[in-house]
């Protein structure tokens, strides 16, 4: 029985078995204590209310799983709906014109904060830094007031609904789980995915194994860059405006989702699906408090900052518990 | 000419021609930059001490600043904590009407700046003893923090009407100066004592260049990066004081904000490597004022707060640059080139 139970600690599954646990439980709690739990559209919400953050999440999972990090996805996304809507309010930009622009603009910028960290071999935590408050900042230069969108196609498309039989989601739900879908495929079965993971397990030696590190890591940033970009239109379709402080503190609810999710801080361990349910548990807890009705939005914040210090404590110990586990056997065998 | 060497290549040199050319400018383009005047009352007034004033608040967040990053950390909560601190002071004290306060103000900026003391002990354990990367343990204080100092004040500004609270960042009648910049010099003292009367700050220095190699040599490392994070914390707090005492209220929301980027800019301008080891306290006070003077030129060229952080993002990239090791390997290799290539023109001509 003890076996199994280290087998189960040490597999690289554990974190996300425990997370999916963590969301079944939560789901019933919530069903046991509101009735409104019950209706399958509020499962279906979660997708909807949290498209943004399913991409996002998937962006700085890559940067994390190299080891780095990017704190500028917030401002990015924030930068990005402001641009959106500029373009569609002030311009005659046609829409898909617009939403090509600003994803090139997050290509841009993702691979600019890449190729300074990567050829200049700075922290990626205060280049992102920098680039987060230099986002913030350009935001507020192109406007300091909310900026509505009228476009009627734009509003449309804002309020489509895909039906699914017993509910529907919205087409900023369908962009994030295609997004899901193509990042399991990318690190899961390509060349450039077992790379990421290798550069995460140990840099010196994917360099020495001839990984092209370089073109990875600033591939890696790009990615995230182009992911922020997206939630920004997954996000100005929910909001339909542009404003200086939308996606305040994304990042944290981000990196959080992604190490409930059962990625490793220090790089080299990640699981996608697992991401998912990150953003889906920050959604219950969301849904909680919004059913409850008193409470301020403000515990969500403190909720999140505690369950992501709840899980980072987790993998410590598991990382501990791996190691005495693997020299262990290692003495077995030797002694055998 | 030695002197001037020595001079230029002193982690001094960058942080003082920054603020002399900040100074210059604005001495030309501003009116009565310079000028000092002696209001009514017997106190000091003019642009240069509003600079002073204002910056006593980042100088105090940059002294906390400088040793964590000098242990190879970062502490991006410093804002969240001025944020918890404000609200607290102001709680306590209480927003009544008639200018009684509800708690004595020396107790509840204690409180304050306890608090600020807690949250720097909360970050310490989890660098230190949880081992957690510090950009991601404090960021979670950096966004909670703030959820929580919106709890404290209940989503409201506070307002305190108690007159002595206005002193922190006022002046006290009869002095010259406004406190806060005694406050500051003061901590300044305090942290040069400490490291010219203990060794402290060689512990600090070594658990930057390589925290293995020192605990070998005998450093508790556990104990010197908790107490750096537990010092940033004071700092935090104390200057959530001052914050709260120049617009006597607390804004959950406002007070702070920006601040951590201020003060990483600070400590990376006055020398101090952002990859950790030797640090220079001086540097950071230079720095921080420089900073300031910074924000006082941009507010007077009409750029909004806002808007700021575009700058100061752009000189976090500049300065990073300037310090990285490889961006230094490539200007020599460039500049090795170009002496080769001249040396070369110059032997063809002489053949």
């Amino acid at each position: 029985m003890k076996h199994y139970l280290n087998q189960l600690v040490a597999s690289q599954y554990f974190s996300f078995v425990v997370t999916v646990l963590l969301f079944v439980i939560l789901y019933a709690a919530g069903i046991m204590t509101y009735k409104g739990f019950m209706r399958p559209q509020v499962f279906l919400n979660l997708f909807i209310d949290n498209a943004a953050l399913i991409i996002v999440t998937v962006g700085i999972t890559f940067t994390l799983l190299i080891g780095g990090i990017d704190l500028s996805v917030g401002a990015v996304l924030a930068l990005c709906c402001m641009v959106l809507a500029y373009l569609l309010e002030f311009t005659t930009v046609p829409v898909g014109l617009a939403i090509l622009i600003i994803l090139l603009m997050g290509i841009g910028f993702g691979a600019l904060q890449g190729y300074i960290i990567t050829k200049f071999d700075l922290q990626p935590f205060i280049i992102t830094l920098a680039g987060m408050f230099f986002c913030r900042g350009l935001t507020a230069v192109i406007s300091r007031d909310t900026i509505s969108i009228t476009n009627p196609f734009y509003v449309e498309l804002a309020s489509t609904r895909i039906q699914l039989g017993v509910g529907f989601i919205s087409v900023g739900a369908v962009i994030a789980l295609l997004t899901l879908l193509i990042a399991a495929i990318v690190l899961g079965y390509t060349k450039f995915g077992r790379t990421v993971f290798a550069i995460g397990g140990n840099e010196s030696s994917a360099s020495l194994m001839g990984l092209p590190v370089f073109r990875t890591k600033v591939m890696v940033y790009t990615i995230s860059g182009f992911c922020s970009a997206l939630a920004g239109v997954a996000y100005s379709l929910i909001m339909l405006t542009g404003y200086n402080l939308h996606g305040l503190g994304m990042e944290m609810d981000a990196i959080a989702s992604s190490v409930i999710g059962g990625t490793l801080l220090t790089g080299g361990v990640g699981f996608i699906p697992g991401t998912l349910f990150g953003v889906l548990i920050q959604g219950v807890i969301l849904t909680f408090i919004t059913f409850q009705g008193t409470l301020s939005a403000w515990w969500t914040k403190i909720v999140v900052g505690a369950l992501l210090c709840v899980f980072i404590v987790m993998q410590a110990f598991i990382t501990e518990h791996k190691s005495k586990l693997s020299s262990k056997s290692s003495m077995e065998s030797a002694s055998k | 000419m030695g002197k001037l060497k020595e001079f230029t290549s002193s982690s001094l040199f960058l942080p003082v021609v920054a603020l002399a050319v900040l100074l210059v400018f604005n001495a030309i383009f501003v009116d009565g930059f310079l000028t000092i005047q002696m209001t009514e009352d017997g106190r000091l007034y003019g642009r240069l001490i509003d600079i002073l004033t204002r910056s006593s608040s980042l100088v105090i967040l940059a002294l906390g600043m400088t040793f964590v990053i000098a242990t190879s950390g970062i502490d991006i909560s410093v804002g969240a904590v001025v944020a918890i601190s404000a609200a607290v002071v102001c709680n306590l004290i209480g927003g009544r009407g008639d200018g009684v306060a509800e708690t004595p103000m020396a107790l509840a900026m204690l409180a304050a700046v306890g608090v600020g003391i807690l949250c720097g002990v909360w970050n310490g354990f989890l660098v230190s003893k949880l081992k957690i990367q510090a950009v991601v343990a404090t960021l979670i204080l950096m966004t909670a923090g703030r959820g929580i100092a919106q709890l404290m004040t209940e989503g409201q500004i506070i307002t305190v009407y108690y007159k002595p609270f206005a002193y922190i960042g006022g002046t006290i009648p009869g002095n010259i100066l406004p406190t806060n910049i005694f406050i500051a010099a003061a901590m300044v003292l305090l942290v040069v004592f400490i490291m010219k009367k203990t060794s402290i700050g060689l512990f600090v220095q070594s658990v930057g260049i390589n925290p293995t190699a020192s605990r070998f040599a005998g450093i508790n490392v556990t104990m010197v990066i908790f107490l750096v994070y537990a010092f940033s914390g004071f700092c935090a707090g104390v200057s959530g004081l001052i914050e709260s005492s120049l617009i006597r209220a607390a804004d959950a929301n406002n007070a702070g904000l920006n601040m951590e980027m201020d003060a990483i800019l600070a400590v990376a301008l006055g020398g101090t490597l952002l990859s950790g080891g030797k640090f220079y306290v001086g540097g950071s006070v230079i720095g921080a004022i420089t900073i300031q003077t910074l924000t006082t030129t941009m507010y007077a060229l009409g750029v909004s707060a806002d808007q700021l952080p575009v700058v100061k993002a752009i000189a976090v990239v500049i300065i990073c640059l300037i310090q990285s090791k490889k961006a230094q390997e490539m200007f020599d290799k460039w500049k090795a080139k170009r002496a080769g290539d001249q040396g070369l023109e110059k032997a063809v001509e002489k053949a």
